[in-house]
């Protein structure tokens, strides 16, 4: 009853469930969605969750994300699961995986890095160092990042 | 043999294998004869010397290597002489080299702008040092200058001193020394300098000993190669942090006292203070001979990724 007065069901685009509680800003933030798209996106946190104990889920009406889009959120929230949702229906459900390389998701914090130079058509390339414990490094500079620094490199560069 | 240099960027040490780089050293031996003569061998090829950065001794190195290859060379050192002061992105400076020169060599202080040039480059880009994270012809200068003084790397005792956080030719020596066995590496700086754990990280992959010291006094005795670099005072957030350590960082007579006779001295230049000019005519000094070794050895490299070896010999 409770849910159903929080979020009514989407009819096409996906459901990001089981997000760890207290993430669904960071996931959001880290597939460049800020609400200035226009789309209808709902949002919530610290739910009950029976594999978490508390649970982030977020639900983003009329727009599909590829795999690859949506497996750069592992990198923050490794338990989510996506629902890809057409006319109410569930056709397809996963597991986020780390992928091995990320591209343009993520922003260097480096500000000697050759990708914070204005005016240089590049794209930011990171490369999965560890999987368990999470490490990537730049691909440009080398510099490495754990799942901590991976959420406050993603807080500082926040709109 | 495999011809593991043919057409191929020079972006990090680590790109190289162990062979390689013993075939670039075995190069560099009888190019040595050649450093003070001329060697028509790259008479068709135009190298381009892209230093965004100042460079003494790499980009004099480069042309002089260039030159008695019978080779020519186009380029600028800072950004004033090119459209990069204008606003032209590097992407656009590196598509206009490319399309006149054979191969480039570039340094840049920001990171990453060597692997970046050679994505949009066709034709090799030789990285001469990145902000701080590589310096690969200086490793593989450094690394010459021991097998050719001590006869090998491996099973050898190396000191590395100074800054070793922020110093890119440390972190490129570090990498390179991960090719061979030496059998300890001290870290010799001030914690605050010690090298970035990514750094460290390569030293534990390799499985290769080493530790953090703070004073060589503690390991000179056992040391046969010194790797001295500057501390240099900006990096410090107190003047009177620096003003405390920087005596203990400074090698002079009293220092080596204790050290082996075979010891030898490295710095990849320029020195300030750092190592006392007295101890320039000990049998210990290798750093000008070092830098000397430079033309041979970047002789040795261009005729290797130009695939032209087979004229040499």
């Amino acid at each position: 009853m409770e849910k159903e007065l929080i979020i009514r069901k989407i009819r096409d685009g996906i459901v990001i469930d089981h997000i760890p509680a207290g993430r669904a800003l960071t996931v959001l933030k880290l597939l460049g969605i800020t609400g200035k798209e226009k789309l209808r996106v709902a949002l919530v946190m610290n739910v009950e969750s029976r594999k978490l104990g508390l649970k982030d889920i977020i639900k983003i009406e009329g727009r599909e994300l590829s795999k690859d889009e949506l497996s750069v959120i592992a990198l923050v929230a490794p338990t989510a699961t996506i629902n890809i949702i057409r006319n109410y229906e569930v056709v397809q459900k996963f597991k986020v995986e780390i992928p091995d390389i990320i591209e343009g998701a993520l922003k260097c914090i480096n500000t000697k890095c050759i990708t914070n130079k204005p005016r240089e058509p590049i794209k930011t390339r990171f490369i999965t160092v560890s999987k368990d414990p999470l490490m990537i490094k730049c691909d440009y500079c080398g510099t490495v990042y754990t799942a901590q620094d991976i959420e406050n490199m993603l807080l500082r560069t926040r709109e | 043999m495999e011809r593991c240099w043919l057409g191929r960027d020079v972006l990090s040490i680590l790109d190289f294998d162990r062979k390689c780089i013993e075939e670039l050293f075995n190069l560099t031996l009888i190019m040595e004869k050649y450093s003070r003569t001329r060697l028509n061998i790259l008479e068709d090829k135009v190298l381009a010397l892209a230093f965004f950065e100042p460079s003494t001794r790499t980009r004099l190195s480069f042309e002089t290597a260039m030159k008695r290859l019978g080779g020519s060379t186009i380029g600028f050192t800072g950004e004033e002489a090119i459209s990069v002061s204008k606003g032209e992105s590097i992407a656009d400076t590196v598509r206009m080299l490319d399309s006149y020169a054979d191969a480039i060599v570039i340094r840049h202080s920001l990171e990453g702008v060597a692997k970046y040039a050679a994505e949009i480059a066709n034709n090799p880009v030789i990285n001469a040092g990145d902000g701080t994270q590589n310096h690969p012809t200086q490793a593989m200068l450094d690394l010459y200058t021991i097998w050719r003084e001590l006869g090998e790397i491996d099973g050898i005792c190396v000191g590395i001193l100074g800054d070793l956080k922020y110093a890119r030719t440390v972190k490129s020596l570090i990498e390179g020394l991960t090719l061979f066995r030496p059998s300890k590496i001290y870290l010799i700086s001030p914690p605050a300098l010690r090298p970035r754990r990514e750094v460290l990280a390569i030293l534990e992959n390799a499985g290769l000993k080493y530790s953090h010291v703070e004073n060589i006094d503690e390991v000179i005795r056992e040391l046969d190669v010194l790797y001295v670099v500057r501390i240099q005072k900006e990096r410090f957030p107190d003047v009177v942090e620096y003003e405390r350590v920087k005596g203990s960082y400074r090698i002079t007579l009293e220092t080596l006292k204790n050290c082996k006779d075979t010891l030898i001295i490295l710095h990849p230049l320029p020195r300030v203070d750092e190592i006392d000019p007295q101890v320039d005519s000990t049998r210990h000094a290798r750093y000008f001979k070092q830098a000397a070794y430079g033309v041979p050895l970047r002789m040795a490299l261009l005729t290797l990724i130009f695939g032209r070896e087979d004229k040499v010999r």
